[in-house]
């Protein structure tokens, strides 16, 4: 099996690599998204920490 | 607690104080995330490339190693999500609370995936996108549970009140999950039947099931990982003003 055939998906390459593409898409942002939330509010409180002190 | 040994009851005592379960995820975090990419690759490696295509679907049913394993995990973790709002509701366990809301967004991105990959399997092979079918239809009120439970959570401001009237919607929605599984065999579709999650043999050829189970075992590594990526965001937010947050923050500034 050629890379081009291999992409071609027998003709189905638009309906198999969108699905494959919205499934890796959607995953990494659920996951990322509460990281960077986090580091956000981290770097929040440090700041309020400071302010008291 | 009588019946449990006294280790495994310290165990569980300990993991369920939060700045001990902080800890305890990040130290676990590079060994899940190195798991769920050996099970990843492999799967993919098997399903798009080593399987062989199928004698009627041709490759388009290639699409099955997304949609299975996610359609699975969407009714996995809503039952992970059930219980874990259960144990909260009856024992008062923060951490239960915390994993209970935190599973409802992966839940729901595993619910999305479902759905869509369903429709660009179906578009090819059904001919349409979308039918109001049983199995689809119910599928789709399983991601409004899923949404609702997390509009439910920020709609109310005192977290502890948000987390007792999630899991009893939770709860509710739970008769919803033997719909869609049974709902195949109760109501005739276009869905297919199982392949592979019922009493008889698989009907499904190895060098096809194995891939499967590879890519159903990494989502379940994923769920553990996007979760507690999640419950630790929760974590902080709920105990900011607790002294293990401080010293968290003192030491990160250091």
């Amino acid at each position: 099996m050629t890379l081009a055939e291999f992409f071609y998906m027998g003709g189905y390459a638009f309906y198999v690599w969108t699905a494959y593409g919205i499934c890796f898409v959607v995953l990494l942002a659920t996951m990322i998204l509460p990281m960077i939330k986090r580091k956000q509010l981290l770097r929040k409180l440090a700041l309020k920490e400071q302010r008291q002190l | 607690m009588f019946l449990i040994p006294e280790p495994i009851g310290r165990f569980f005592h300990r993991l369920a104080s939060p700045p001990h379960f902080y800890a305890l995820t990040n130290r676990l975090m590079p060994w899940l995330v190195a798991l769920f990419l050996i099970l990843l690759i492999s799967g993919l490696v098997g399903g798009l490339y080593l399987a062989p295509a199928d004698y009627q679907q041709g490759d388009s049913y290639r699409i099955i190693y997304i949609h299975v394993p996610a359609a699975w995990m969407s009714l996995f973790i809503y039952m992970m999500m059930a219980i874990a709002g259960a144990i909260g509701l009856i024992w008062r366990i923060k951490l239960a609370e915390i994993v209970a809301i935190s599973s409802a967004p992966v839940g729901a991105a595993f619910t999305f995936i479902a759905l869509v990959t369903g429709s660009l399997w179906g578009k090819p092979m059904w001919g349409t996108w979308w039918v109001w079918d049983a199995r689809l239809t119910s599928e789709l009120i399983l991601l409004f549970l899923y949404l609702g439970v997390i509009g439910l959570y920020g709609a109310i401001d005192d977290k502890k009140t948000a987390s007792k009237a999630v899991a009893i919607l939770a709860l509710v929605g739970v008769v919803n999950i033997p719909i869609i599984h049974y709902s195949v065999e109760w109501w005739s579709t276009l869905h297919q039947g199982a392949t592979v999650t019922k009493m008889d043999k698989p009907s499904i050829h190895v060098s096809m099931l194995i891939p499967l189970l590879l890519m159903a075992l990494a989502f379940k590594f994923y769920y553990v990982i996007a979760m507690l990526q999640r419950a630790k965001l929760e974590l902080l937010q709920r105990e900011r003003t607790a002294q293990w947050v401080k010293k968290l923050i003192t030491e990160q500034t250091l």
